[in-house]
Formats: C-alpha cells, structure tokens, sequence
C-alpha cells in the first residue's frame, strides 16, 4: 500500500428493516489527516460514524485499522481501539464536574477507591491540551456549548484515542466559539491524531480538512483533495445535480411601509430596537448569536412580553399579549427551533398544520376534518414536501422537510402579512435549502414583507433587501444590500464591547 | 400524498387492540374457571360498581393528557357527597336534578381552583392537588362532624342509582359519548393533546395553554363532583371516608389504558379500556378463588403486566415510524 492509512473501510452496508442506510460504502483515513465527510441530511454520514464507533454493526463490509481488519460489538471495542466520538450535542453530565465527566467510565481506580487527586490533574493537563481557561473541579451544566464540547474532546483524549470522530461541532457554536474549535482541531493534528469530521458548512471544510469524501442517498459518490474541487462542483456532488442558483431572489416592485417597531425594548435582552419592513421586501436582521435577535421577535409575536415601545403595523399600533394577538394581527413567525417550538413531533403532518387556525375552520363547536385535510394537503404539497401521507409523524422527516411543514403552517393562515423567519435553514440540507429560499422568493413577490433572522452569511447577503446588524441587544446599523459586505457586517456585530443593555 | 390510512394498519398499530386482546384473554380465563361470570346481570354489576372509577377516569386522561395528575378527586368526591347527603338529611333539598346540579357545581369550583393554582401559579400538579386531598377530604369531616348521613336520610335520592335503576349507566353512556367526541372533533381536544404533546409549540401556535390547562382541571373536578353525587346514590349513604385512596385506581385505569404519564398521548377507548379491566380484575379475583389478602399482589402484577405491554407496542410502533424515515 502507497498510502499509509490507519483507518480504511470497503463495501460497508448497513440495512435497517425497510431501508438500505449505507449501500457499499467506502472510506480512506490516512495517518494524521483531517477528513470531512459531507452530504446532505440523509445521506447515511450519521449512520457511517455509528458504524465505525461500534454503535451499529454493518451487514457487508470491511473495516481496517492500521491495516489489519476489526470487527466491533460495540462501543469499547472501539474505544479500546482508540477511536472516540464527539456529537454536535454534548452528551455530557451536567450535574457532575469536568474530572467527573472526562472519567466517566474509565475512572482511575486503586486499591477499589477513586484516585480524586490524580483524575484531577490529569483532567488539568489534557484541558491545557486544548487551552482551555476552566477549571476541572467546575459543573459541566454551567459551562457554555463550546466548552461542553472541549470536555467531550478532552473526554476522547483521555482515551488515548487516535481518531476522534466529530459529528457537526459547530452548529451550536458561535462564528468566535468556532475559531476556538479550529484551533483545537488544528492542534490535534498537529499532535498526530486522525480527525474525520461532519459539517454542512463549506466554511469548516476549508478551514481544517485536507481531504474531503462525499456519500450521496447511502452511496459513496467520491473523495476530493480539498484544495482541488470547487465548491459549486462539491455541491454538484452532494445534490446529485447542478444548483443554478443558490439564492434566487426575484426582482420585486418594492411597496409602501408595512411595518414598523419603534424603541422596543425588554430590560436584559434588546434595547431600542427600531426597523422598518415594506411590503414584498426582505429584510435581513442579523448579529451574534446572543444579539437579542430572536428574543426581539418573541417579543414582537407575544411569546414573551417587551418593557416598551411600540409594533406598528399598516398605520396601527398593536397591543400583542399573547401569540394569538400577533397571528390574528397577521404576524406569523417560524420558529427557530423546530423540534421545540415549531411543530408537534409526535402529531400527523396535516394536523400541525391546521393546529393554528382549527377555529377559523370549525362549524360551530366541531372542527372540520375534511377541510382540515384538504387545506393541510394543498399547502404541504405547494411548498413540496416529500412525505408519504398527510398523516406521517413530524418526527419522521428530514430538517428540510420539517422546516418546509413548519412553512406550510404558516401559508395556511389567510390573514398573513409579515413572516418571520428564525434561522429558516439551519440544519437543512443544501437541496432543501434552496427550495426554501424559493419560497421565500414566492413570498417576497406576493406582497409580504419577510423578515429573515439569521447568523448565515451567505445566506443574508444572498437574500435580502436591506440588512440590520444587532449587537448586544442593539441594532448598531442597517446595510442596503448594495453596500453590504461580511466585513462590514462582522464590524458592525461585534462593535464596540462594553455596551450594555 | 394519500388521505387515508389502511384499516389494517390502524388496528395492527394501535395501542387499544393490544388492550381489547388483553381484555378478552382475561375474559375468556375468568369464565373458563368461572362460567357465570358473563352473564348480564354481573356484567351490568361490574359497570355499576366501578360507575365512580370509569367517570373520573375521563377527567384524569384530560389532566394527564397536559402532562398533569390529581390526587385530590376522591376528596373532592367526598367533599361533594358529604354537601349533597347532608342538604338531605336536614331536609334543605330532595330533588335530585338540583342536587345533581349543586354537585356538579361543587366540584367544578374545587377543580377550577386547582386549575388556577396550577396554571397561574405555576405550582406542581402533584403538590398542589395534594394539598387540596387533605384539604377537601378535611372538609368533609368538618361539615359533617364526622356523622354520616345515612340511607333513611337519602331514601328518595337513593331510588336513582339503586341496583336495577338505569341512573348510573345513562350518565356513564353520555359522559363517554360526549367525551369520545370532545376529544376527538373539537378545538378544545385538539388543544388539550397539543399542550400535552409540545406546550411551547402549542402556545406559538396560538393556543391559549393557561386555559387549556385550568379547563383541564376544570373538568376533572366537575367528573368528580357527579361522582359524589353518584356515590351518595349508589350506596345510599355519605360519609366523610368515602372512596378513600380510590384515586389512585383512577390513576391506574388511565394507566394502564395507555396514557402518558408524560402527557400528549392516550385516548377515551384506551381510558375505557383500561378502567374496565381493572374492573374485571377486582371483580374476578375472588370468583377465581384467590384470596382477598393477596388480591392486591394479584392486581398490581396485572397493572404492571398490562403497562409493560404497553411500553413494547408503543416502541414497535416508534420504531415502524422511524423505519419508514428515509435515511
């Protein structure tokens, strides 16, 4: 062998009842590399590492470490072996310490008793490993995301392992947070250690990875040097066709003022907050995560209740207590989190989509099923979800198609006027994501002004109308997109620390 | 995209049919080593001595369907016999519509209370509720200064739920109509699971979630106060122990009829269901000639058998979900 590899697998399938998640896969680790695996949601990325980590055990299939073959029964086998996971979750203990959480498991035992001391100490040199400031002796529940997953990482350190698998580290992360992550991950490879890891964003890709492998519908489509494959070919590989336009923005005769807040403001979360949206425009609004973005529109949509200041909408003012007031006002907003506040997971595609207007619909004191059916499926089948029947469970969808059910709820409701768009495609897939800017498209040529809540640059620059940057509760500017670049817009996040709600 | 689901799959992946399989396998034991069991006169007695059980069991799916419980009913129940016994026994009211009505009233108010505590104040279901078990069950000490009143005072009122009246079955069969469709057609039963099943997303999805939650409770204690009532009828007497730790029987109808402890989930069949073979159980442990000190044992094996069924059909069907789940 030319190469010196130390992990390789061949012909790896994996069939779950109903379904071939993983069909003769393949997959090349040389010694010491960093090695993105991409696709989109589904692709079998999640069920490939469960493969490796011993979680699931392949029907067909060869897997090799340092070239001599293995076969898992479970986890410890591959943790013996010196491979280690890190999920974008950190499955950590909260209630116990950071020596605690890094020992678990494996704990230094003499004599039967705990070695408190040591564990400690050796928790202290594999956290400087990673130049971390916090103290081993502290809860893991009161440190933030990023170091949470720091702990997950020393975890796999102490380990001893020589490949560490990273399942999407930076989709809780901060643009900051992600910069202390490459860091670590550049560090790790300095040291000798093997990193394949998980990401939707190109940005990760081109940051850490030398070589990038691309798995497409359970199928591995090929493995590219990162620095000799384009993006736009890369992306070819992961959709399986050609995305023309990633962002396609319509040209939309820009109307009168729809809506506007003036000063609003909530002691502790944004201060001040004035914007305006006109109708068929899309307007920006973004920031650091922690910006007070999202908590000035739970604000606007009465899920939680601003200090003051006024929501103006078509010339009036608006009293919003709670969220009725707001969707019967014609404000409907997409939730970011959509396992938590957008949809019932556990409930029928057609009945989340009806839950908000089953009033509207009802005769008398009974609620009409018929129509409810009818309307939930015109609705999911014009923003094109691909599901099997209106009466699949939520929780059986892809993100993509979650977020598009979640836009179809919004659709059903006759009186809307503004949307509201919280971070409408993170963790969507490249595919599902450029259906969801054409809808968003749609919108935006019907008259309604949108307003799209996000932390993805591209995402902003390539949608929108006009940009408001947020900044500690503050907006700190407003870009036409003419004048808009990521530089300016970083600026403009991140101006001056110290100020203070 | 189809709009209908296969009648086989609805049957093959539901939660009830393992219930009704459980059900006719104890049936069909019971009347082997007991062939009397079945006949109508003792069906129609399992019905009549469990009247209680099976109409609070309705208000409990509500309150646990919120991801809620109340321990408090058969207070309530106390509270609501012992105020109806007592306005006969003094000779205040006789009509049994308007004590019905009054009954009703009573406890309507004792679980909106509840409801209000728990919604508004935020406080724990299980401590709020159990305070008010002392409270109301105190009550009915109180105001009765721990007197009965007994079948001669209630003589009249007795005559609707006597054995052989048709009292207690009407109100059965119409609670559980009116509740088949409530639960199953309406904006409030639609409410009550999306608050059980996701209450974040039930809020921004315009549900008023306070209301549903008081409305709940609400019910609840309304079921419990007709069973006051209903319990003063049937046994002809009120007393301020009445019921005493039958809650927890409630509890375990809904229980084992496969309601969520965790709300979002269960339904008017299931809760049926399950309160009707608690039913058979109690009534045919002695027919079957175990003895009575081990008919708890006997019962609480049975609850537990029943729940881990339960638990294994839900995961299949989990499971079918997600392997449909395009991966």
């Amino acid at each position: 062998m030319s190469e010196d590899l130390i992990l390789e697998l061949k012909g790896i399938s994996k069939i779950f009842p109903g379904v071939k998640a993983l069909n003769n896969v393949q997959f090349k680790l040389r010694r010491g590399e960093v090695h993105a695996l991409m696709g989109e949601n589904g692709a079998g990325k999640s069920t490939f590492i469960k493969v490796i980590t011993g979680v699931h055990a392949a029907e067909e299939g060869h897997m090799y470490l340092n070239g001599e073959e293995v076969h898992f029964k479970g986890t410890q086998d591959a943790q013996a072996a010196g491979i280690a996971a890190v999920y974008q979750i950190p499955t950590s203990y909260p209630e116990l310490t950071v020596t605690e959480n890094i020992f678990i498991g494996h704990e230094i035992i003499k004599n039967g008793l705990i070695q408190w001391n040591e564990m400690n100490k050796e928790a202290e040199k594999l956290l400087s490993r990673l130049h971390a400031t916090f103290k081993v002796t502290e809860e893991v529940g009161a440190l933030t995301i990023a170091q949470q997953q720091m702990v997950e990482i020393a975890k796999a350190l102490s380990t001893n392992a020589k490949i560490i698998l990273l399942d999407e580290p930076t989709a809780a992360l901060t643009a900051n947070e992600s910069e202390e992550l490459y860091q670590i991950v550049d560090e790790l490879h300095e040291q000798g250690v093997s990193i394949i890891f998980i990401s939707h964003r190109m940005e990760d890709m081109y940051r850490l990875a030398q070589r990038v492998t691309v798995f497409r519908d359970s199928q591995y489509v090929g493995t590219y040097d990162v620095d000799g494959i384009t993006e736009a070919d890369l992306i070819k590989a992961m959709v399986g066709r050609e995305i023309t336009e990633m962002y396609p923005k319509p040209k939309v005769e820009i109307g009168r003022e729809l809506f506007h807040l003036e000063n609003l403001s909530r002691l502790g979360y944004f201060k001040d907050v004035s914007m305006y949206v006109k109708a068929g425009e899309i307007v920006g609004l973004t920031g650091l995560v922690g910006a007070g973005r999202t908590e000035t529109f739970q604000c606007v949509c009465g899920i939680e209740k601003a200090d003051s200041g006024k929501i103006v909408l078509d010339g009036k003012e608006l009293s919003i207590k709670r969220p009725r007031d707001a969707m019967n006002a014609g404000l409907i907003l997409l939730p970011e989190d959509r396992r938590r506040q957008g949809l019932i997971m556990s409930w029928g595609l057609g009945d989340n989509v009806t839950l908000p207007i089953q009033d509207e619909l009802a005769k008398g004191f009974f609620n009409d099923i018929q129509k409810e059916r009818d309307l939930s499926k015109q609705y999911l089948e014009d923003v094109d979800t691909k599901a099997v029947s209106i009466f699949d469970k939520a929780s059986t969808l892809s993100g993509g198609n979650q977020q598009k059910v979640v836009v179809a709820k919004a659709l059903a409701q006759k009186n809307m006027k503004i949307v509201i768009m919280d971070e409408p495609t993170k963790g969507v897939d490249v595919g599902a994501k450029a259906e969801i800017y054409a809808i968003m498209g749609e919108l935006a040529k019907k008259g309604y002004g949108i307003i799209l809540i996000s932390s993805d640059m591209p995402e902003v620059l390539g949608m929108s109308d006009r940009i408001y940057v947020m900044c500690k509760g503050r907006i700190t500017g407003c870009l036409d997109i003419e004048d808009a670049t990521q530089e300016k817009i970083l600026e403009l996040a991140m101006e001056q620390a110290g100020r203070e709600v | 995209m189809k709009n209908k689901n296969s009648l086989l799959k609805k049957i093959t992946g539901s939660r009830e049919a393992s219930l009704v399989i459980v059900l006719i396998v104890l049936l069909v034991v019971i009347s082997i080593m007991s062939p009397s069991f079945l006949s109508p006169s003792n069906i129609g007695q399992i019905f009549r001595n469990n009247a209680l059980t099976l109409l609070m069991a309705l208000g409990m799916l509500c309150v646990m369907l919120t991801s809620g419980i109340d321990i408090s009913i058969t207070s309530t129940l106390a509270f609501t016999g012992m105020s109806i016994g007592l306005l006969q026994k003094y000779d205040v009211i006789h009509n049994t519509l308007l004590l019905f009505a009054i009954g009703t009233l009573i406890g309507l108010i004792c679980g909106t209370i509840n409801g209000l505590i728990i919604a508004k104040g935020k406080v724990a279901p299980i401590i709020c509720t159990m305070g008010f078990m002392y409270i109301w069950r105190g009550m009915a000490y109180v105001i009765s200064n721990n007197n009965w009143a007994s079948g001669a005072d209630v003589a009249g009122f007795s005559d609707f739920g006597k054995d052989g009246a048709i009292g207690p079955y009407v109100i059965l069969t119409v609670a559980y109509i009116v509740f088949f469709v409530m639960m199953k057609w309406t904006k409030f039963g639609r409410s009550i699971y999306a608050v059980g099943s996701n209450v974040e997303a039930a809020r921004i999805s315009g549900i008023n979630v306070e209301r549903t939650i008081i409305s709940a409770y609400s019910i609840m204690g309304m079921l419990a106060g007709i069973a006051g009532v209903l319990s003063v009828s049937i046994y002809a007497s009120a007393q301020p122990n009445m019921q005493y730790g039958k809650e927890m029987d409630v509890i375990a109808a809904c229980v084992i009829g496969g309601v969520s402890m965790s709300g979002g989930r269960g339904s008017v069949v299931g809760t049926f269901l399950g309160a009707i073979i608690i039913a058979v159980i109690a009534k045919a442990l002695p027919l079957v000639g175990i003895d009575a000190i081990a008919q708890n044992l006997v019962k609480g094996a049975i609850i537990l058998f029943v729940v881990v069924l339960n638990v294994i059909t839900q995961r299949t069907m989990d499971k079918q979900a997600l392997m449909r789940r395009e991966m």
